[in-house]
């Protein structure tokens, strides 16, 4: 260090010597300059060697002392002490932050019809983010992940989602039992529901840009609950999970309530296995019930004004869900195939009660109620073949079917053109994609969609979509 | 629906029935682990094997079999660094069976008793799939699996209590006859030293380091990104300055890249089986290391 001042300051005298200084005295300087560096780098040079040589003798040392430990026969406490010692000092106040990462999302969307007026025609509203994204380019949902083990006991994780109009969602945020026995995983908090496929799944490891018709009608997109969950693995080498879920119930097919108790219940059983080395796949049974309170959406009167209606009843929604992923040898960083599909039916039954009382001129300006019962399903089928390393393609489709839907209150005054949505439609949708990932944790998707979400004409639409992700490596559910 | 009920709970009833209620199960991530396991637990155990020697270890995916499994393991052999970081903490947290948690006995990273290679200095995915605890392909240095062989034997004897002598005599016998092989493959492998080869990825290593192979460059351009064109024109362009003996590549990577540059640059591809499993050859951990050797011997001259 002082060498190094003394150098710093004999190059500011050098700069410092007025012109006059002869050049004898400032050849002498460089000179002493020029010493002084020789034999620091030598002495560098030097200390490099006397390192190198330690170092191999460590790593001698280490593989003697290996051998000894291995012929005494305990070598396992040893060699672990030594990587211990190894490992010492590593030890910060950070050394416990949990593991985070964070998805990039955004996109760029053409759409032949109006995003603001997407609606599933025939299907009581779901309330979720179920339509095409807004025009041009757009930032999708920015996702922060955290989790780490909170002691031996429990693990936790906590999703955010920053919405790209500002604020902040808890998507997930739950903890997981780590140490029950016979199988046993008990979650308490946030977190999707176990039922269905795609379900548990975060969108953007999903294969196409948005959820399946049966999702977003059924659903709201994806069934997030505030509750806890049981599931009991089987000691079977065929993989065999129940679980069972209780919670609040205040997102569709449920409502928000103020009552004390349980809002929704629900039951799933997963069976699973591999058929050869190629082929792996997984089939679920799910069963939703719910008691949706004063659950309202607006509709429109045959004469423009907004109507309120609201739904006290309850519901049940049946899953069935399959998937099937092929690999040649189980290799799939080749070439891989996924073939994935999912069944619902939603049956709700219960009294509606029509509200146009809100209007200045109503056309009835009185509650008018009636029955009503629905029995109406969905499906999605869905192949995704990844034909080159980095490049997919895959297509999807998804359709609702109107199915049987009674609407008593059509006999108490209303006319079905005061309630539009619920008028007989069967949407459906066709989907194609193409995704290139340069990287695991990076991704461009070009998406083409004929969406017969509404009645009337098909909505083309026409997505490009990122998703990268940074941080922690996270691992995919299956 | 009642119907769809029934069957459902009658096909649960019937598979109850049938539970893997072994001995001593053991979970190896990939078949060199299982092959050292069945080497140390002998007949004793019921040893499942997670991936097989045609997949990318990198690339697993946490799949319902290897949760159910991992479900009734009593201990989880894996090589850890990082490897399987992809799918293997999925398959635990979700197997529900605390006795291989990380961090717990039934939990063996193999990674934790060897002096780890290419160790990198900074962490930066943009240098490509980089394990911040170094290389983890250790199991082709044969001193490295010595060295694993004598904790695993140990962990299973202290896991499996009952069968403790048994577990410390297998494991006794086996590292009498490796370090017999070693000597031999030492041997044998001694014209190996100094060859220049091409690679795929870099999970030769180890290997390499061991026998004293030069590996000079990789068909890939970083670490788990695929040969690009560029690169593979680059690396001919190296070769005629500094010529190879051969392209080596593992079973599971894809022969292509391999065949185009030896196509170009007139110098064999050798497949290596990489690990058990990998060729007709290496049915176990012994045959793994003859084979590897011969096969490295064959383009050699």
């Amino acid at each position: 260090m002082f060498r190094r001042n003394l150098i710093a300051v004999a190059v500011a005298l050098t700069c410092a010597v007025p012109a006059y200084a002869q050049d004898a005295e400032l050849a002498k300087i460089r000179g002493e300059i020029k010493q002084m560096r020789d034999s620091y780098e030598k002495r560098i040079q030097e200390l490099e060697k006397r390192l190198s040589e330690a170092e191999s003798k460590a790593g001698k040392a280490e593989t003697t002392a290996n051998k000894a430990e291995q012929s005494a026969g305990r070598a396992e406490g040893a060699v672990v002490a030594a990587s211990a010692a190894r490992g010492a000092g590593r030890s910060a106040e950070n050394s416990f932050n949990p593991a985070m990462s964070l998805i990039l999302q955004g996109s760029y969307a053409r759409t032949s019809r109006d995003p603001n007026q997407y609606r599933i025609n025939g299907f009581v509203p779901s309330g979720g983010e179920v339509g095409p994204p807004k025009r041009s380019f757009g930032l999708n949902e920015t996702e922060l992940n955290f989790s780490a083990n909170i002691d031996p006991y429990f693990r936790g994780v906590a999703i955010a989602a920053l919405a790209p109009e500002g604020g902040i969602a808890v998507e997930e945020a739950y903890f997981q039992t780590l140490a029950l026995p016979e199988g046993l995983t008990l979650k308490g908090g946030r977190y999707f529901s176990g039922l269905g496929y795609l379900n548990e799944q975060h969108q953007h490891a999903w294969d196409f840009r948005d959820a399946p018709l049966p999702y977003k009608a059924f659903l709201g997109n994806q069934y997030k609950q505030d509750g806890v969950q049981l599931k009991w693995l089987a000691p079977t080498d065929l993989f065999m999970e129940v679980g069972a879920e209780l919670a609040a119930g205040d997102r569709y097919p449920g409502s928000a309530q103020n009552k004390n108790g349980i809002g929704s219940s629900s039951l799933f059983g997963h069976l699973g296995g591999d058929i050869g080395v190629s082929t792996a796949w997984r089939a679920g049974l799910s069963h939703l019930w719910t008691s949706p309170k004063d659950r309202s959406y607006t509709d429109t009167d045959a004469l423009g004004g907004t109507v309120t209606n609201s739904f006290t009843g309850r519901a049940k929604l049946l899953a069935l869900d399959g998937v099937l992923k092929w690999a040649p040898n189980g290799n799939a960083t080749e070439r891989n195939f996924k073939l994935q599909g999912e069944y619902f039916r939603l049956k709700q039954d219960g009294t509606l009660t029509y509200d146009d009382t809100a209007q200045t001129t109503p056309q009835f300006g009185t509650l008018r109620s009636g029955n009503l019962q629905t029995d109406q399903s969905g499906y999605y089928l869905q192949g995704v073949w990844q034909f080159y390393p980095r490049w997919r393609v895959g297509y999807r489709y998804d359709a609702l079917r109107y199915g049987t839907l009674n609407n008593g209150v059509l006999a108490a005054g209303p006319t079905a053109a005061d309630m539009p949505l619920l008028a007989n439609h069967s949407p459906s949708r066709n989907t194609l994609m193409l995704d290139f990932s340069a990287t695991e944790f990076s991704r461009f998707r070009l998406q083409l969609a004929a969406d017969k979400s509404r009645s009337g004409a098909a909505d083309n639409q026409i997505m490009l979509q990122y998703i990268h992700s940074l941080g922690a490596h996270g691992a995919h559910k299956f | 629906m009642k119907q769809v009920y029934k069957w459902f709970c009658g096909a649960a009833c019937a598979l109850f029935a049938l539970p893997a209620f072994a001995a001593f199960n053991i979970f190896a991530c990939t078949p060199e682990w299982g092959a050292l396991a069945k080497e140390l637990a002998g007949e004793k155990a019921n040893i499942y094997t997670a991936t097989n020697a045609l997949q990318d270890p990198h690339h697993v995916e946490a799949r319902p079999s290897l949760i159910a499994r991992a479900r009734s393991a009593d201990l989880v052999v894996s090589t850890g660094a990082d490897l399987e970081v992809g799918w293997l903490p999925l398959v635990l947290t979700q197997s529900g069976n605390p006795k291989i948690r990380a961090g717990q006995p039934g939990n063996f990273e193999a990674s934790r008793f060897v002096v780890m290679l290419e160790v990198p200095a900074s962490l930066d995915r943009s240098q490509g799939d980089v394990h911040p605890g170094g290389n983890p392909h250790i199991h082709l240095d044969p001193r490295n699996m010595a060295k694993v062989a004598a904790a695993l034997g140990e962990r299973m004897a202290q896991l499996d209590v009952a069968d403790a002598v048994g577990y410390r005599q297998r494991t006794q016998n086996f590292l009498e006859r490796w370090q017999q092989a070693i000597l031999r493959w030492e041997k044998e492998g001694a014209p190996l030293k100094g060859m220049a080869v091409v690679g795929y990825h870099r999970n030769m290593t180890y290997l390499n380091a061991w026998l004293g192979i030069r590996e000079i460059g990789s068909l890939e351009p970083k670490p788990g990104l695929p040969p690009t064109t560029a690169h593979m024109s680059e690396l001919l362009t190296r070769l005629a300055s500094d010529p190879a003996k051969a392209v080596v590549r593992s079973a599971y990577n894809d022969p292509r890249a391999a065949e185009w540059l030896t196509g170009n640059a007139k110098i064999p591809a050798v497949t290596l089986p990489f690990t058990v499993g990998g060729s007709d050859k290496a049915k176990d951990l012994f045959g793994l290391f003859d084979d590897t050797i011969a096969r490295l011997l064959a383009v050699a001259k």
